[in-house]
């Protein structure tokens, strides 16, 4: 894929496949360690042994009506294309945890891309699943969580025409503000 | 820039409108957001569908995705769902494609007929 969001985006639709209410995205991106690194965790079924072993294999899981998407396979070889690897930790009705790393610098590392339309729609599509994003550049950060959101807002629901218009912005200002951006 | 602090406002003016469309019936658009459906351009689809709704303020439309249907090939898949009647699911759709079937389909009750795929 063209840009790690969506990526970031794939690894979220597996966890609302495997029943997830809860997902956490954390993003780093740290330019004096020359790193890239983002980790998404679930509370969704997750996955035994056996399964695991191969979840990331492209092997097992080329056929696209698995249960996890070839997602992952692909994934995990865009970080070892980067001197980066992929790290994936589950176990049986307690959730999934991948975790990604790249060298920030390398030449085929994707960019990140549009992450935050990749949080908007999950918002939007999904506004029952608790999302919280933790997104860190160097030394700035920002944190957003939709519960937050949620309590604010009392009765009016978070995918109200509204309200999804204001989150959209929102979004789009705050990440780019980690940037040195507007 | 804009602040959580802005939410309050935004509840109060939502709350009123919502009292209007009370009992509204609701049409669903669904996008597919598969592994393929995220590397044909879903995305975009999905976010051309949402802004397409919002410059209108349709506040009685829901879109939402789902995971894969088994279609690879037919990627990005639009499915649009109207109160009382079969689902119409459009295939190879971009985000051009996409606003034309909010604004002819959502909106006209036209649906576009040539990028259909099934009509159940
Ligand atoms: S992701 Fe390709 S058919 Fe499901």
């Amino acid at each position: 894929m063209r840009e790690l969001s969506l990526h970031i985006l794939d690894l979220v639709e597996n966890s609302l496949e495997a029943g997830a209410t809860q997902v956490e995205i954390e993003i780093r991106e740290d330019l004096k360690q020359d790193l890239f690194c983002f980790r998404v965790r679930d509370n969704g079924r997750g996955m035994d042994e056996d399964t695991l072993q191969h979840a990331a294999d492209a092997f097992y899981t080329k056929r696209c009506t698995r249960k996890f998407g070839f997602g992952l396979p692909l994934l995990k070889a865009a970080c070892e294309r980067c001197e980066g690897k992929l790290v994936l930790e589950s176990k049986p009705w307690q959730g999934t945890i991948v975790t990604t790393t790249f060298r920030y610098s390398h030449w085929d590392r994707a960019p990140l891309g549009d992450i935050a339309t990749t949080i908007f729609l999950v918002l939007a599509g999904r506004p029952d699943v608790k999302l919280y994003y933790r997104h860190w550049v160097d030394g700035k950060s920002f944190e957003f969580s939709s519960e937050e959101v949620k309590r604010r807002l009392g009765p009016v629901p978070l995918n109200h025409v509204a309200v999804l218009d204001w989150l959209k912005g929102y979004l789009a200002e705050n990440i780019g503000h980690l940037y040195g951006g507007a | 820039m804009k602040s959580l602090a802005d939410l309050e406002n935004l509840r109060q003016k939502a709350q009123e409108a919502m009292k209007v469309r009370e009992g509204m019936k609701e049409t669903k658009v669904v996008v597919g957001m598969g592994t393929c459906g995220i590397a044909a351009g879903a995305r975009e689809v999905m976010s051309a569908i949402l802004d397409e709704l919002a410059k209108r303020q349709l506040a009685d439309v829901t879109v939402t995705q789902t995971g894969c249907v088994g279609l690879c090939e037919y990627e990005p898949l639009v499915d649009v769902i109207k109160p009382g009647q079969p689902k119409v699911t459009y295939h190879h759709v971009d985000p051009e494609k996409a606003r034309q079937i909010v604004v002819k389909h959502v909106v006209n009750d036209q649906p576009i007929g040539e990028w259909v795929i099934t009509s159940r």
